[in-house]
């Protein structure tokens, strides 16, 4: 009844070319980031930075990464924690040898980095397709671990082999080291967030996208059109891991404080990092939103539902968990092979007729 | 009225102008392997024409177009595009030259809209770096609001703007068609090569799809290559025709000369019998 386009007119084909192209979308979208930058930081505490902010904001930019790749360029890769173990790596070693520049460029290089390290491991997508790609990405993910583990150099020789994020400021306020305060916590992951967020839409509403799809859905007719399957496949690669290794260098210097290449960024993480772009849905910015989202806040959820309401014993709720989370997967899958962004868009469109549906 | 074919440029009867050769091949031979799919074929395009290739199922039309576009590379003979012989290319080198085409079976990008596969075919037009299309400023939304009134001019022009923001998976056979011929029209070709535009049509959208390829000719002065089973489409869209045969040329020359060869109707109108 509300949320229609009727009366919406648009004049010029830069309306029409909006992110949010209906008036109510467009409040929601202003109204949410409003919340988030001006409401949400005076109120989180420690926990909810912890269990909820922190690595939903985090693992929405892998997502985002990761959906260029898989869901715009339709490369399948396996290696996405390795990507984000090259991004923590190569952060904490700036982090160490360069301590007066601002932790800010560190990322940012370090997302460089990445991005270098992605293109290298992705040149075999000229060569090989699908699964068989998802293999040969699936050999990053293990090399890289493995490098990080056996090559002292990159943890500066300490005796435990972890990597401890030093204390940094950004502005006078400390945003990494067991000081941080959970609103610079919160501050940072999110400015980050939006900034990645925004460029991802940017190149996918642009030519760039347009290509990457394009050699998605049929990259010979991409081919004979134009597109040059060598740049765009490596740019989808550059821009993915750019992604990817910011997170990681978020994900070791602000939300861990210390981490062991095997532990934080071992194959589960490239699954779950999959996981929530299928569910969220492939090839759109709002499914890697919602994936992760859903991958990080249905535990927590389970895990107040199970242990706090009704009492059962932590253990059991522990391991209830995976199974209800698992048998949501598949009931999700089966009802949307499309992920939640679909679902969105149908209620959308719904929304449009309702409540007078003729 | 006689007019000279021949000459560098003439006038048709109905108005318009016929220019010099924009594309020539020379002795094409192309084999897999041992099969010979194309043999010792020679003919031309000249500008503003509509070209008519046929032949019977596995003449190898569809691999001659294949051999244009750059996607098949022929062991001998020699491609020469506006007035210059062109070097091994890779197919997407050849449509920066200007070359655009379609498909027999369709490829479209399915998960696109119809809006963005057309844009796609411009993409030669737009040449805004990674940088100011992550940003948006400047450069990339400027190229994309002139390029997004180019498309809707071909848009317009296909009278396809009630799909624009559909997926083009959700299309009907026909409107998939027309939107292809859109993506290919959009790259502003110098050559649009078109592989069997009609095939499986009922005859009011081969009328449509006629009137479209007519209109394109004479309103762009697009020039104009396409394969077509249809004879009767054939003989009236095209300006001259190219009659092939088990890889071999069996007859060129303007639909009425075509129809009297007697090669051409034994091999592809059959023989009689009586």
């Amino acid at each position: 009844m509300f949320y229609r386009e009727a009366g919406d007119f648009k004049t010029s084909y830069r309306d029409d070319n909006q992110t949010f192209p209906i008036r109510l979308d467009r409040a929601g979208y202003w109204i949410a980031l409003f919340v988030a930058f001006c409401v949400i930081p005076f109120f989180v505490n420690d926990y909810w930075v912890n269990s909820i902010f922190a690595p939903f904001f985090i693992y929405a930019i892998a997502a985002l990464g990761l959906n260029i790749l898989t869901g715009y360029a339709g490369q399948v890769s396996l290696g996405t924690g390795g990507f984000m173990a090259v991004g923590a790596y190569a952060c904490y070693k700036l982090m160490v040898a360069f301590p007066e520049i601002n932790i800010v460029f560190h990322v940012l290089i370090a997302g460089g980095i990445t991005a270098a390290v992605g293109v290298a491991f992705g040149l075999p997508s000229l060569r090989i397709k699908g699964f068989y790609l998802a293999v040969a990405t699936l050999a990053a993910q293990f090399f890289l671990v493995w490098l990080f583990n056996k090559v002292a150099w990159f943890y500066n020789y300490s005796a435990s082999g972890q990597i401890n994020a030093p204390e940094r400021t950004v502005f006078g306020v400390i945003v990494t080291g067991p000081n941080t305060e959970a609103w610079a916590k919160y501050m940072i992951c999110l400015v980050f967030l939006v900034g990645v967020a925004w460029v991802a839409r940017n190149l996918t509403r642009g030519m760039t996208g347009r290509k990457w799809m394009g050699i998605r859905d049929m990259d010979i007719a991409a081919e004979i059109i134009g597109v040059n399957p060598l740049m765009a496949k490596m740019s989808a690669f550059a821009v993915s891991s750019f992604f990817v290794g910011i997170a990681g260098a978020l994900f070791f210097a602000v939300y861990l404080g210390a981490a062991e290449a095997g532990e934080s960024f071992g194959i589960t993480k490239s699954f779950l990092v999959l996981f929530m772009v299928i569910i969220g849905g492939l090839g759109s910015i709002f499914g890697s939103f919602a994936g992760a989202a859903f991958m990080v806040l249905m535990p927590v959820l389970l895990k107040n539902l199970l242990v706090g309401t009704m009492g059962w014993p932590t253990e059991i709720a522990a391991e209830l968990e995976f199974i209800i989370v698992g048998g949501l997967i598949v009931i999700f899958l089966i009802l949307e092979p499309h992920g939640l962004a679909q679902l969105w868009r149908l209620t959308k469109e719904k929304l449009r007729l309702w409540p007078f549906p003729h | 009225m006689t007019t000279d074919m021949n000459a560098d440029s003439y006038v048709t009867e109905d108005g318009r102008t016929i220019g010099p050769v924009v594309m020539d091949l020379k002795n094409i031979t192309l084999r897999f392997g041992g099969v010979v799919a194309i043999k010792d074929i020679s003919f031309n395009i000249r500008e503003g024409e509509i070209r008519a290739i046929i032949g019977p199922n596995g003449a190898g039309k569809s691999s001659m177009l294949n051999v244009i576009s750059g996607f098949y590379k022929p062991q001998e003979g020699e491609v020469w595009f506006r007035g210059s012989k062109r070097p091994q290319m890779k197919p997407y080198q050849v449509a920066q030259q200007g070359l655009a085409r379609t498909f027999q079976n369709i490829a479209l990008f399915e998960g696109m809209t119809v809006l963005d596969n057309i844009m796609t075919g411009r993409l030669n037009k737009m040449n805004a770096n990674l940088f100011q299309q992550a940003i948006w400023k400047g450069k990339a939304e400027k190229e994309e609001l002139e390029n997004r009134e180019a498309c809707e001019k071909v848009i317009d022009f296909l009278e396809i703007q009630h799909i624009r923001k559909t997926p083009v998976g959700r299309l009907p056979y026909g409107l998939k068609k027309r939107v292809e011929l859109a993506r290919a029209l959009a790259a502003e070709p110098s050559l649009l090569l078109l592989d069997e535009p009609m095939a499986g049509m009922n005859v009011e959208e081969k009328e449509d799809m006629s009137r479209f390829i007519l209109d394109m000719n004479d309103e762009f002065g697009t020039t104009i290559a396409l394969i077509e089973h249809d004879m009767g489409v054939v003989m009236d869209l095209s300006d001259r025709v190219v009659v092939m045969d088990y890889g071999k040329k069996i007859g060129d020359g303007t639909p009425d000369e075509v129809r009297n060869n007697q090669d051409v109707i034994d091999a592809y109108l059959g023989v009689s019998h009586d």
